[in-house]
């Protein structure tokens, strides 16, 4: 099996760089792909969108539709996700375990006996080894709001540097994780639930699509954002940033939650418990 | 001698990233383990993401961020002044895509191992045949 992979490897990599001797030199402004639509993107975009970032311009405008159909490529992955792994039904232990946090100190509770209430002094536990970081806890509390703060940034001034929805999404879902992964899975339910994840996941593509469909409404092409300039009571060009900016939200609000809903699902393979 | 250094120069991230695809495929094909499978699979996909974005690139070029935006009139606007930014726009949308696939592809393996209770293929295989 190693020597047919190691055949089949080497064969394709031969043919692949023997391809590579037509290629245009590396940086050749006149090579084939920086040839036929790039320059017309380049040239018209700020007068045509009023954003002078181009890759956002034509994420968002000239290919709407192809990143409104990765966002429920997107979508459908955290819907599949969903399906594979969530396991309604839980069968709960006999015993239930609660760690008192301030002395440190394991409990079990009996069946039919009234557990803690959960607090700052008590959390419910999985497994015993797990210790309770102190630091970790500490020092990811100061991470996430700096990283939010940063997401959001990111996601609203993608028309003026890099970034944009996801980009901004995906760093809003990593502070997320990584509140999840230092405290517990159960801690960071109170935060954002199973059910929140979701409901976001649905409406970031629901942004992203009624947009389209408030187009047709006022009377133009489906995601045609110049037709949004009666609802902003601005001119068509400006209309169009305005728009590329809403499309933009809906993508990171739908990565965000996707990315939640993944790490929900894969840390805790679909119970929901403690998690990692 | 020098014709031949420029032409290698020239090509070289090319083959870069060939190599990377090619460990990938590799990792895809031989190793008898599923998440090593799914970790060759990402391999090969930053590959393809690594040559996209080598394609973009133009010599003395700026990113593709038009920076006198409302003043594009005063000057006339080079497109060979600005990296292509089509590359970008579609690898941008297929880093996050990989990532969900990853997760569809982790969640699969969970689903597997939980049902066999191994991840290496040919233990499952035996255990399929005894069903």
């Amino acid at each position: 099996m190693k020597t047919r992979a190691l055949i089949i490897v080497f064969l394709f990599g031969g043919l692949l760089i023997y391809c590579t001797l037509d290629f245009p030199t590396w940086g050749d402004p006149l090579a084939p792909a920086s040839k036929h639509v790039s320059p017309r993107y380049i040239e018209r975009t700020v007068e045509e969108t009023s954003v002078p970032n181009t890759v956002t311009a034509v994420l968002a405008d000239y290919r709407s539709y192809d990143t409104m159909f990765e966002t429920i490529v997107i979508f459908s992955a955290g819907v599949a996700c969903l399906f594979l792994l969530r396991i309604f039904r839980r069968i709960e232990p006999e015993t239930q375990l609660y760690r008192h946090i301030p002395s440190g100190i394991t409990l079990r509770i009996a069946k039919g006996v009234k557990p803690p209430r959960e607090s700052r002094e008590f959390e419910r536990i999985d497994l015993m080894w797990v210790p309770h970081d102190l630091i970790v806890q500490t020092i990811a509390r100061l991470i996430v709001p700096f990283s939010q703060i940063f997401a959001l940034y990111v996601i609203a001034h993608g028309h003026y540097s890099p970034g944009g929805g996801f980009q901004g999404g995906v760093i809003l879902g990593a502070s997320i994780i990584l509140f999840a992964i230092s405290h517990n899975l159960r801690s960071s339910f109170t935060r954002i639930s199973e059910k929140l994840a979701v409901i976001l996941c649905g409406l970031g593509v629901f942004i992203y699509a009624g947009t389209g469909a408030l187009s047709i409404i006022l009377g133009s092409n489906y995601l045609d954002y110049g037709a949004l300039s009666r609802v902003f009571g601005v001119d068509a060009v400006t209309a169009r940033s305005h728009g590329i900016l809403i499309v933009e939200i809906g993508v990171g609000i739908c990565v965000m939650a996707v990315m939640v809903h993944l790490y929900y699902n894969l840390a805790s393979a679909g119970r929901h418990d403690e998690g990692l | 001698m020098s014709e031949l250094t420029s032409m290698i120069m020239s090509k070289l991230n090319y083959w870069v990233y060939i190599v990377l695809m090619m460990v990938g495929l590799y990792a895809m094909i031989a190793k008898k383990n599923l998440v090593k499978k799914i970790i060759g699979m990402n391999i090969l996909q930053t590959a393809v993401i690594l040559f996209f974005i080598s394609v973009g690139v133009k010599k003395d070029a700026t990113i593709p961020i038009i920076i006198h935006g409302g003043a594009a009139e005063s000057h006339a606007l080079q497109a060979a002044n600005y990296m292509n930014p089509l590359p970008h726009v579609l690898m941008l949308t297929a880093i996050v895509v990989a990532v969900a696939t990853l997760g569809v592809a982790l969640a699969l393996v969970i689903k597997v191992y939980q049902k066999y209770e191994t991840l290496d293929e040919d233990e499952i295989l035996a255990r399929l045949e005894d069903e």
